[in-house]
């Protein structure tokens, strides 16, 4: 190994054999995919729809990623960020389709650092303070990506019948990201609600406080209605879900929380614009530089 | 007979072959292997913070991919790193605990804050790549598990730079404000990576042994002058100044002259004294022990399931 | 080490089939609290879960392990686990920065 140039010096020695593959290979998932816009798929609503999905993984992503060098364990710090980039990914996508579907020339960024918190998509579940911050811990983040991911990934196990090819194909890749979070939260429902007594008590603590706010997921929106063969309606789901969920409070002991279902904000909810107190002050972080400097390229 | 062992060790270490964890070894290589391995995994886990800061505030979705894989890749280095110390007997917990006591160092440049997004392209640049020059070296280094541990983190380090640099040059196409922004976080960054290679030779009191049984390449001095000739080009091809005004290419030399670096500051930020010593170690601290009921939740879980499994 | 459970999870040795017909080469260690943790955090770690990589975990503490020179005597410790020192081997303290 050469150390006259440090940076052939790293990579000689090492061979390419590199059987650990450590972050390599990752392939375009929308290569080859026809981006064309579908026949007769209205263009408002399909913009809405994939707004809808990529608010929601953009949002939850942001959640997760505050856990990044705070997680009860590094190899914990690790996984968290993997999901998190997971989702980061899936929203990107999302977004980008969202803007080239509407055609008025806004980009992933565009969409997600110049809307106001009104324009936002997401449902409530996924803005909320699940933790590291004060309003939540470990145990509510783990309920919320039990919930949130077994309910995407059956909402994307469908969509890959969509009859845009985009949300076909974002969601073929989806499907095998999102059955790893949901196989992660399902470990650690286990172990939290088996563990000691007091992590029972935080899991319970944790399922009560995103249980309000999972009715709101399988509410069909107007926009979901409109799009017959390209959008997934998601009252559908609930049986298999449900059916999910119990099998993993089955094993781990839990019961399903009999608590009412967070009130709309004059009957509007998430997917109307209608959000928490918290998605404002979410917004205001993850936006402010990208707003403080007009004209700046990154 | 330690005697005849010892011979063999440095017959071993002298042939640039390398030592394997079970092989008998002098207790001082041991002792400064673990000491050196365990702040260098330290340092890449109090590493995390300062970056992991401009996660939430990425001006675009891009560049928070690439600053949150960053931020879990030095996660995974302070792994592979701490692993190398359990190979010599070590505990990562033991020494996890010295490092949120503030009984064992780290890289003191994770003591500066980092103030604005530039900051970010910075670290890329210039921290990682003193980190490299101080690196490449050690994929050598004579213990077996380290040197294979460092050729890892080396290759992604080397990313990192590049995508560093990357960041600064789009910022230094865009607009006034933000090649202001570019100067003003390569002046206050500046010294402190200049530091990080440690102190002057003449002061430096482990680097003969160090380098004897070949856990050091080269010494602090012949490293930093490697960085500042590499780093020189860089900075002119990004145009930005690099804030000494003594800095210029000695033909004699072949190498370039630099300003003194001031050793007060370094000695006060490695005391424990710099801009966020204690807020890093804080940090670490308190996600170490927020954790503990979930660590300690699994442990419970793995043993029910054990005697479980061990009754059926 | 009183108490109990302990928080700190025991040391896994982590080996990766980077592609079909190479053989699980070791890639390091992690800490888990059991088996099935191990393998995905070995995935998250190690492979970033790059599909089609097979991994294997194994406790440290379950790998015998021999010594690199057995037939010389004074290279012969027993059969034992992968590293030599069981037990934290003290670091002095007061050491100067790297």
């Amino acid at each position: 190994m050469s150390f006259d140039n440090a940076y052939e010096a790293i990579n000689d020695g090492a061979g390419e054999d590199a059987h650990w593959a450590f972050g390599t290979g990752f392939d375009d998932p929308l290569a080859g995919v026809d981006r064309a816009l579908p026949a007769g798929v209205p263009v408002a609503e399909l913009t809405a729809y994939c707004l809808m999905l990529g608010d929601d993984a953009l949002v939850l992503s942001q959640r997760l990623a505050e856990w990044c060098s705070r997680a009860p364990e590094l190899e914990e710090d690790v996984a968290l960020a993997n999901i998190a980039l997971d989702l980061l990914g899936q929203a990107r996508l999302l977004l980008s389709r969202a803007g080239e579907v509407e055609g008025a020339g806004r980009d992933e960024d565009t969409l997600a650092y110049l809307r106001d918190e009104h324009e936002f998509r997401n449902v409530r579940l996924v803005e909320i303070d699940c933790g590291p911050g004060p309003g939540g811990d470990f145990a509510s983040t783990i309920a919320r990506l039990l919930v949130f991911s077994s309910w995407r990934l059956a909402v994307f196990s469908r969509l890959v019948e969509s009859a845009d090819p985009v949300l076909s194909a974002v969601a073929a890749k989806g499907v095998k990201e999102l059955a790893y979070h949901r196989d992660h939260a399902a470990q650690w429902t286990l172990r939290l609600a088996g563990g000691t007594e007091y992590s029972r008590e935080r899991m319970v603590a944790g399922l009560a406080r995103v249980w309000p706010l999972v009715g709101e997921l399988f509410d069909p929106h107007p926009v979901e209605l409109a799009l017959p063969g390209v959008a997934v309606d998601p009252s559908l789901l609930r049986p298999e879900v449900d059916q999910v969920l119990d099998t993993v409070f089955g094993a781990a002991g839990l019961h399903r929380p009999e608590i009412a279902p967070l009130s709309p904000v004059a009957g509007r909810t998430g997917r109307d614009g209608a959000h928490t107190e918290a998605l404002g002050y979410l917004l205001a972080e993850m936006q402010y530089l990208a707003r403080s400097l007009p004209g700046a390229s990154w | 007979m330690d005697a005849e062992r010892e011979r063999e060790f440095d017959r071993v270490v002298a042939a640039e072959q390398r030592v394997e964890p079970r092989d008998w070894m002098p207790d001082g290589y041991r002792k400064t292997l673990i000491r050196q391995i365990a702040q260098h995994a330290h340092s890449e886990i109090i590493g995390m913070q300062p970056e992991a800061n401009w996660i939430s505030r990425a001006p675009s979705l891009r560049r928070k991919a690439i600053l949150l894989a960053k931020v879990q890749d030095e996660a995974g280095h302070g792994l592979y790193l701490y692993a190398a110390t359990e190979t010599l007997g070590a505990d990562r917990e033991d020494l996890t605990t010295r490092l949120v006591q503030g009984r064992q160092k780290y890289s003191s440049i994770f003591n500066y804050p980092t103030l604005t997004f530039a900051d970010v392209g910075v670290i890329g640049w210039l921290v990682d790549g003193a980190a490299i020059c101080n690196q490449v070296p050690l994929c050598r280094t004579s213990y077996g598990p380290y040197a294979r541990a460092m050729i890892r983190v080396c290759k992604e380090e080397s990313f990192h730079q590049r995508q560093g640099y990357e960041l600064l040059m789009t910022m230094m196409r865009g607009t006034e404000a933000q090649r202001r922004m570019v100067q003003d976080a390569v002046d206050r960054w500046w010294w402190p990576s200049l530091m990080m290679f440690g102190p002057p030779d003449d002061a430096s009191s482990n680097t003969e042994r160090s380098m004897a049984w070949r856990i050091k390449r080269h010494t602090n001095d012949e490293l930093r002058q490697k960085f500042v000739d590499m780093t020189v080009p860089q900075a002119e091809a990004l145009g930005v100044t690099l804030p000494d005004p003594e800095l210029r290419w000695n033909p004699e030399r072949g190498h370039h002259d630099f300003g003194q670096i001031d050793w007060d500051e370094f000695w006060r930020v490695v005391g424990g004294d710099g801009p966020c010593n204690r807020q890093r170690v804080d940090h670490r601290r308190a996600a170490h022990e927020n954790g503990a009921w979930v660590r300690e939740a699994a442990a419970a879980y793995a043993a029910k399931q054990a005697r479980q499994e061990g009754a059926a | 080490m009183s108490e109990s459970p302990r928080s700190s999870w025991p040391l896994y040795e982590v080996f990766v089939r980077g592609k079909r017909g190479l053989n699980h080469v070791h890639v390091g260690s992690l800490h888990a609290p059991d088996d099935e943790m191990a393998l995905r955090n070995a995935r998250d770690l190690y492979t970033r879960r790059n599909e089609g990589v097979s991994i294997w975990v194994v406790p440290a503490a379950a790998i015998t392990a021999s010594s690199p020179d057995e037939k010389d005597p004074f290279f012969a410790p027993a059969a034992d686990k992968v590293y030599r020192h069981p037990t934290f081997y003290s670091i002095p303290e007061d050491v100067p920065h790297l």
